[in-house]
């Protein structure tokens, strides 16, 4: 084996392809990426700036104050509100259940296991994962009919492909010690999982579901606008009348109940990790 | 396995509380399934089965001529422009506003306590970042529809609007996180807010800052088909047309060229993130 | 069990295929019920010879049969069987951080219970009792409802011994069971273990750096060096010249306190090169 030297031997100037040169090339393309969106896309930039749009805009958000706030209006707004909270909680329940039941043929339970399942189950993870919400609503519309049914179904479709993965993900970056001690037992796979891993992952598994329950709240309050229910289907329909009072005691409903379910969230995860 | 005294070193203290969660659980299932009129034994029903089966049958063969597949092309091309231009919009707004709510740049807050002003200004931009995250895009998308009409523009704004305030939320909870030090020692010797941000908040923190944006990136492309069901142009309006007129086959080549989409996004992200971090 | 190896040589578990094997052709047979101390300075390779033995690392060459019969010609689930007739206790105890110490110790039954009752203990512990009674000889029995991350070192390593007493094993591998305890605990530890195993007539084959506790309480002695058996002699019988040719150059494991975790295997670091200048 050739020694080391003590000095560097003399180098040509670095090859167009070099390392730092990737960057400038990631950059350049980055760029040409953005200008390319910029003008591919129409955008009326003239038609949103000028001073015609912004007293129109002006206009606009005139017409939302005062607030439609009488008792009748306020109570279906409720209702609505109500039917969007529960459809976000219940299909956040069922693909955190779907997701950890997807996740373990999804992953390597510990080096040297076959994992034949694994490429299917991600592939079929991604798949759910890939098609958003509202997509997932509008074809399920079909089967489930409207209402909130369909839109509880497909926001638990989606979450269980995100959730499955993140489950996927935990379970197999958990500290392989115990399991290796319970499989040299000849304990089977499933009980091996119950009493080793899952007690490691579960914090992190119950604070990426309460995480996505923050972002389902979103969504929920607008499958409706597709007629799968929740507070979206009454904030299209008063749109649609320009009816903007009745919208703007609608928008404050859904920022209300955003900000009920993020504070949720953060103070479940603040005491999950006490 | 009951015995008629056991000793009280070996009842279980947890017991009672697992068997009280338990039964909460199940009585707030309860007004749930009712709330959300979940039936699943509705999609089982012979009528339902027959529309369904019809559906998704139509789905194989997925059209595949090759106008209605440059077509698709296009239009996913619209829809990852709608997205890489909201994002850049998007942190027009969040990189500011991120830099304005930040407690590390504070100068009045290095000898102890921050003044009045400088802190409610944060709290101020901190509540619009809120705000504008809390929104749902589709929401803004619907309001700018009616002001700029039909196509991308609105669909552009919703999402630059949207992915602002949860960009600038995240920016600002990256560079509070990491280690502070550094910048507070800039700002005690003299050098400006922005100095100390370019030469002691973002080295620290740029790979765990692009690594967010890439990921975010590519959920907008996600928005931007959601926001084609409201007339923002791009492969979700197009999906909308065709699930009205229950095409199925085109439905399905739509489908499956957005899984390959966002996979490619899916993958080209991790690499970035790989090579950055 | 009686445990008979023969020219068995395996890899260290963490070692890339194709690294040196870390056990050289070795030969042992133990009979049912003996009780064996193995001794030896880090890197001998006595975890990779407990783990052979509890057929956790595949063998690169020889047999080995365990009560009789050859653990990798069986078929999986009489494998699985044959598992569930032997408790291995590594290292570092398998504790799981948020687990409660009751469920961590029952675990070590769970080759003797059905699965739904298995999955209805970690609701509700079954056989509480028992576990109890396993804890209070390793003298941990107010620590029964704690949680793992909760105790000490010394007490989680007893936890893990304490899992030996449950299960339903007639072989005992247990890896430096004495590393984190202090001199009076590391005497009951060992003390528990011995008459325990004695009593139900469980083989024991223990990997220990502390010599005069191995010498003190195992009737006989296996001495391994570079993955090589150095001797096998009652314990009588193993004088201070053996063990000075054994920890020969590792003389402050001999004396002094036992590491607590197993040193990174690395390969032969490379000797140093001479400088060479490079002309323009």
């Amino acid at each position: 084996m050739k020694p080391d030297a003590a000095n560097l031997p003399y180098r040509l100037p670095p090859k167009m392809f070099d390392a730092r040169c990737r960057a400038c090339w990631f950059a350049a393309g980055l760029l040409v990426l953005i200008g390319a969106s910029f003008w591919s896309l129409d955008l009326q930039w003239m038609q949103f700036l000028s001073l015609d749009a912004a007293r129109s805009m002006g206009r606009f958000i005139g017409e939302f104050f005062p607030p439609d706030l009488s008792a009748p209006f306020v109570k279906k707004v409720a209702i609505g509100a109500a039917e969007t909270l529960a459809m976000s909680l219940l299909g956040t329940l069922l693909a955190a259940a779907a997701g950890l039941a997807l996740a373990l043929p999804a992953s390597r339970l510990h080096d040297g296991a076959r994992a034949r399942a694994r490429a299917p189950t991600r592939l079929l993870l991604n798949a759910l994962r890939a098609i958003p919400e509202l997509v997932w609503a509008a074809l399920l519309l079909i089967s489930a009919g409207l209402g909130p049914f369909a839109g509880t179904l497909a926001l638990a479709l989606h979450t269980t492909g995100v959730l499955g993965r993140l489950f996927a993900e935990s379970i197999e970056n958990a500290p392989p010690g115990p399991a290796f001690a319970l499989r040299a037992q000849g304990v089977g796979p499933l009980r091996v999982f119950c009493y080793a891993t899952l007690p490691q992952v579960l914090p992190q598994l119950m604070s990426y579901t309460l995480y996505r329950w923050e972002n389902n709240i979103r969504a929920a309050a607008v499958l409706g606008v597709v007629g799968a229910g929740g507070l979206g289907a009454l904030l299209s329909f008063h749109m649609g009348l320009f009816q903007m009072g009745k919208t703007a005691t609608i928008l404050a409903a859904m920022l209300l109940m955003v900000a009920f379910v993020d504070g949720l969230s953060y103070a479940a995860r603040r005491w999950m990790t006490r | 396995m009951n015995s008629a005294a056991t000793r009280p070193e070996l009842r279980d203290p947890a017991w009672l509380g697992r068997v009280f969660w338990l039964l909460a659980a199940l009585v707030l299932l309860w007004p749930l399934t009712v709330a959300t009129e979940f039936r699943p034994w509705v999609l089982l029903e012979p009528a339902n089965l027959r529309i369904s089966g019809r559906f998704i049958g139509s789905f194989f063969p997925p059209v595949l001529n090759g106008e209605f597949l440059a077509m698709v092309l296009r239009e996913t091309w619209r829809t990852v422009a709608i997205a890489t231009a909201g994002i850049t919009l998007a942190l027009v707004i969040a990189v500011p506003m991120a830099l304005l709510s930040v407690r590390v740049l504070s100068i009045s807050a290095l000898p102890g306590r921050m003044a009045r002003g400088p802190f409610w200004c944060r709290q101020v931009v901190r509540w619009t970042l809120m705000v504008l995250r809390s929104v749902p895009e589709l929401v803004w998308a619907l309001v700018f529809v009616r002001v700029v009409g039909l196509g991308p523009t609105a669909g552009v704004l919703a999402i630059a609007l949207t992915y602002g305030g949860m960009l600038g939320k995240v920016y600002a909870e990256i560079l509070e996180s990491g280690e502070t030090q550094p910048t507070e020692t800039l700002l005690r010797n003299g050098s400006g807010r922005l100095q100390a941000f370019f030469y002691g908040l973002l080295p620290q923190n740029a790979a765990e800052l692009s690594s967010y944006t890439v990921y975010r990136w590519e959920c907008a492309i996600r928005s931007s088909v959601v926001l084609g069901f409201v007339g923002a142009g791009g492969l979700g309006q197009q999906l909308d047309v065709s699930m009205k007129m229950f095409n199925g086959g085109e439905v399905a080549t739509m489908l499956l060229v957005f899984i390959a989409l966002v996979a490619l996004a899916d993958r080209v992200s991790a690499g970035l993130r790989r090579g950055l971090g | 069990m009686k445990l008979e190896l023969t020219g068995v040589a395996a890899r260290h578990p963490a070692a890339r295929p194709g690294a040196a094997p870390a056990l050289h052709p070795l030969t042992l047979r133990v009979a049912a019920g003996e009780h064996v101390a193995v001794i030896g300075p880090s890197g001998a390779g006595k975890t990779t010879l407990l783990q052979v033995l509890a057929c956790t690392l595949p063998l690169l060459q020889g047999t080995l049969q365990l009560g009789g019969v050859s653990p990798w010609r069986l078929p999986k689930r009489e494998l699985q069987a044959l598992r569930g007739r032997l408790f291995l206790a590594p290292q570092v105890p398998p504790l799981p951080p948020r687990q409660r110490v009751v469920t961590s110790v029952l675990a070590g039954r769970l080759p003797a219970m059905g699965l739904w009752e298995s999955l209805a203990s970690l609701f509700k512990p079954r056989e509480i009792p028992a576990a109890y009674e396993a804890l209070r000889r390793f003298d941990l029995e107010d620590k029964l409802f704690e949680r793992a991350d909760r105790l000490s070192g010394g007490e989680r390593q007893r936890v893990g011994l304490a899992r030996a007493l449950l299960a339903p094993a007639r072989l005992w591998l247990i890896d430096e069971p004495l590393s984190a305890l202090d001199p009076t605990r590391s005497a009951q530890a060992i003390s528990t273990l011995v008459d325990e195993a004695r009593a139900r007539g469980v083989t024991l084959v223990a990997t220990l750096h502390q010599v005069d506790t191995a010498l003190a309480h195992f009737p006989r002695i296996v001495g391994l060096r570079d993955g090589a058996l150095a001797f096998d002699l009652p314990a009588a019988e193993v004088s201070r010249e053996r063990l000075q040719g054994l920890y020969a150059q590792h003389e402050e494991e001999l004396h002094g306190p036992a590491p607590t975790a197993e040193p990174a295997l690395n390969d032969n670091p490379a000797a140093p090169q001479p400088a060479v200048m490079h002309c323009r």
